[in-house]
């Protein structure tokens, strides 16, 4: 027995030793680990961000030179030698009124939406004169009972980007408020599933610019006789409409196959009605619901530049749409400026989702 | 009349072409204050009569009585501890206890469901882990949890379905003797299904085996006369318990030749065997 205690102590002693050397090996080959880690998460990125610059580059050099050369080419076929060197001399000298307007290079890019946040301090600050200038006027007219005077100028990029977030929540909570009572209806009723599965079969696929259209013609008639400016509400409703198809079907699914282990505990605990949807079948499909949820809002983000296109809503879609009629010198640089923004966004949504789902989903995190 | 009564019980699940009758012909009736278990080899049908009697299913023919009345639904008075726990993953061990506590009792204090939740809780000892969530426990944690939730309930009878299958010897000993306890304090009628032959002798009234499936139907009842409360060491010098336990071990095991065998022979003559030569050993 003593024997064996004593055997015991020092094979814990020898393990003990035998692991701190191994534990040296283990940190070191860690390090080469760490080293390898390191080169795939920051070195492998960061390449391939500069190789994508570096093609960009040069694929808008590329094309800028297409267009020079044509229109070099141009002047030279219609009006002679001494219009293409003009042509070719106004284009090195880098004047804005002849430049080929075509991809805009990295650079022309980075300038742009400097000068897009230059505009937007430039534009805030006027907003804070104006505000400051109409406050006492303001309180007068809201003590009189009329309405303040509020400030019409345009809007900057940075506005834009509020405003498109805004309609997107609030197309999202449409969805939400439409989608996951109707979803939770349809999973518990086998009745209503049959009653809702063509509908929902036809309407999953329409374009947003149908949905539009739609609600267009709908909301139109309802506000007839406000003074308002509905193409808000027409936006953010067609984007609802357009993003709800996820989570109601998500929803459905979830309550519709919860675990059978489960309905079996509700019945064998006599849970009432209520009680089973808010205690079993709720917390159950949750996990699901938000998996819905989370395609909604990336849906909903990405049908709205078209919406607001359409709606002529404020937003980064009608600034899209507004800069390429615009046609000014600079204006494909903003677009692409929009597009990295409306992309950034994006992505930053479907973190938030995703790390709210992974917050509900049970089996996964600690508590809902 | 038999607390809990079961008379010419079929049950088939499926339809036409693709029914299966699990269980045919059951009758059992169980006394009051009886512990009574049921072995049977897997697949046969157990969990299947233990969802007649809890009222989860509805025998395709004959009835079912509880105190005299035909089981309609379930019932607190009767609790069950489910083969597979079906604890809800995402409440706490206590939340799960909670839940029950709050359904058998109604219009209670908060303060009282929380004592008889923990009192529950830390007679089969996880008073430790009461804030966890099922996927931070071990199985057997998981079967006590169940096990605490069902006994919560006081309910009149205990229906186990293989309730400590997932549990090492040692745990499995105390938790025997807690669910011996729990029915003894009160007289309450217990039913027990087990794959173990000496869980059910060291525990039950009453031995039944339920011949495999399908169409399984139980076979003579083995009684069990050793006095209580039972020891197990003791009980190892016991002539009756060496007597009962060859008996139920041989009875299993001849259904289990029995069973072999039908199903080589099917197979070994297909065309040849005549239909009374496969019968005849039903
Ligand atoms: N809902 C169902 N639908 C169709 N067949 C089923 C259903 N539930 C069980 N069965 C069948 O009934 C038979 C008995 O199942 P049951 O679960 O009652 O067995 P068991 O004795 O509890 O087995 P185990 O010891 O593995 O728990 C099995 O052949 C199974 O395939
Ligand atoms: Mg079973």
């Amino acid at each position: 027995m003593k024997q064996s205690v004593t055997l015991g102590k020092v094979t814990k002693f020898m393990g003990l030793g035998f692991l701190s050397t191994f534990k040296d090996l283990f940190t070191g080959k860690l390090e080469k680990e760490d080293y390898k880690a390191f080169l795939r998460k920051v070195i492998v990125p960061v390449a391939s961000v500069l190789l994508f610059l570096g093609l960009w580059h040069l694929g808008a050099k590329a094309l800028y030179n297409v267009e020079a050369e044509f229109r070099i080419e141009k002047a030279l076929n219609e009006q002679g030698q001494a219009a293409a060197d003009d042509m070719a001399a106004c284009i090195a000298s880098g004047d804005t009124s002849c430049q080929p307007n075509t991809l805009p290079s990295p650079s022309q890019v980075w300038t742009s939406f400097q000068s897009l946040l230059n505009d937007h301090a430039l534009i805030s600050a006027d907003k804070a004169a104006f505000k400051e200038k109409t406050a006492a006027l303001n309180e007068k007219r809201v003590a009189e009972g009329k309405d303040p005077i509020v400030y019409t100028g345009r809007p900057s990029f940075v506005d834009q980007i509020f405003r498109s977030l805004k309609t997107v929540f609030a197309g999202f909570f449409l969805a939400l408020l439409i989608a996951v009572p109707l979803g939770i209806f349809i999973g518990l009723s086998p009745t209503l599933k049959s009653a809702f599965n063509w509908f929902i079969q036809i309407f999953k696929p329409v374009s947003p610019v149908v949905w539009y259209l739609l609600v267009f013609m709908i909301v139109k008639t309802l506000l007839i006789d406000s003074s308002e400016d509905s193409s808000f509400s027409i936006s953010f409703i067609a984007v609802g409409l357009c993003s709800m198809w996820a989570t109601l079907v998500n929803t459905s699914m979830g309550v519709s196959s919860v675990d059978k282990d489960y309905i079996n505990v509700a019945k064998v605990l006599k849970l009432g009605n209520f009680q089973k949807v808010f205690k079993i079948i709720l917390p159950s499909s949750l996990p699901l619901i938000f998996t819905g949820l989370k395609i909604t809002l990336s849906v909903a983000w990405m049908v709205l530049i078209a919406i607001e296109l359409l709606a002529q809503s404020p937003g980064l879609g009608l600034f899209v749409w507004e800069e390429f009629q615009n046609g000014a010198n600079d204006s494909n640089a903003k677009i692409i400026v929009a597009m990295f923004v409306i992309g950034i966004i994006g992505f930053l949504l479907d973190r938030l989702m995703l790390s709210i789902q992974n917050w509900v989903s049970f089996e996964k995190t600690d508590a809902i | 009349m038999a607390y809990l009564e079961l008379n010419n019980v079929y049950k088939t699940y499926g339809t036409d072409e693709n029914a299966t009758e699990v269980l045919s012909n059951i009758n059992l009736s169980i006394e009051e204050g009886e512990f009574v278990a049921i072995v049977g080899f897997t697949g046969s049908g157990k969990t299947t009569l233990v969802n007649l009697i809890n009222g989860l299913l509805e025998p395709t023919k004959g009835e079912v009585l509880f105190k005299g009345k035909p089981v309609e639904g379930t019932s607190h008075e009767r609790g069950v501890i489910f083969q597979n726990y079906s604890l809800l993953p995402w409440l706490t061990v206590e939340q799960n206890v909670l839940m029950a506590v709050k359904e058998a009792f109604p219009k209670r204090e908060k303060a009282v469901y929380k004592r008889k939740a923990a009192y529950y809780i830390d007679m089969v000892g996880l008073t430790p882990a009461i804030n966890k969530l099922p996927k931070e426990l071990s199985g057997g944690m998981r079967q006590r949890v169940a096990v605490a939730r069902a006994l919560s309930m006081k309910p009149d009878m205990i229906i186990m379905d293989e309730p400590l299958g997932a549990l090492d010897a040692l745990t499995r000993g105390t938790l025997q003797d807690q669910i011996l306890n729990i029915w003894g304090k009160d007289k309450r009628t217990a039913l027990l299904i087990t794959n173990d032959v000496d869980e059910g002798i060291y525990m039950a009234d009453r031995i039944i085996p339920l011949r495999p499936g399908p169409n399984a139907t139980l076979g003579p009842e083995f009684k069990i006369d050793i006095e209580r409360p039972r020891d197990k060491t003791a009980m190892n010098d016991n002539p009756n318990y060496k007597k009962t336990r060859n008996a139920i071990i041989e009875y299993l095991m001849d259904i289990g030749e029995e069973r072999k065998s039908q199903v080589s022979e099917a197979f070994l003559l297909p065309d040849l065997a005549p239909k009374d030569f496969v019968n005849q050993f039903r």
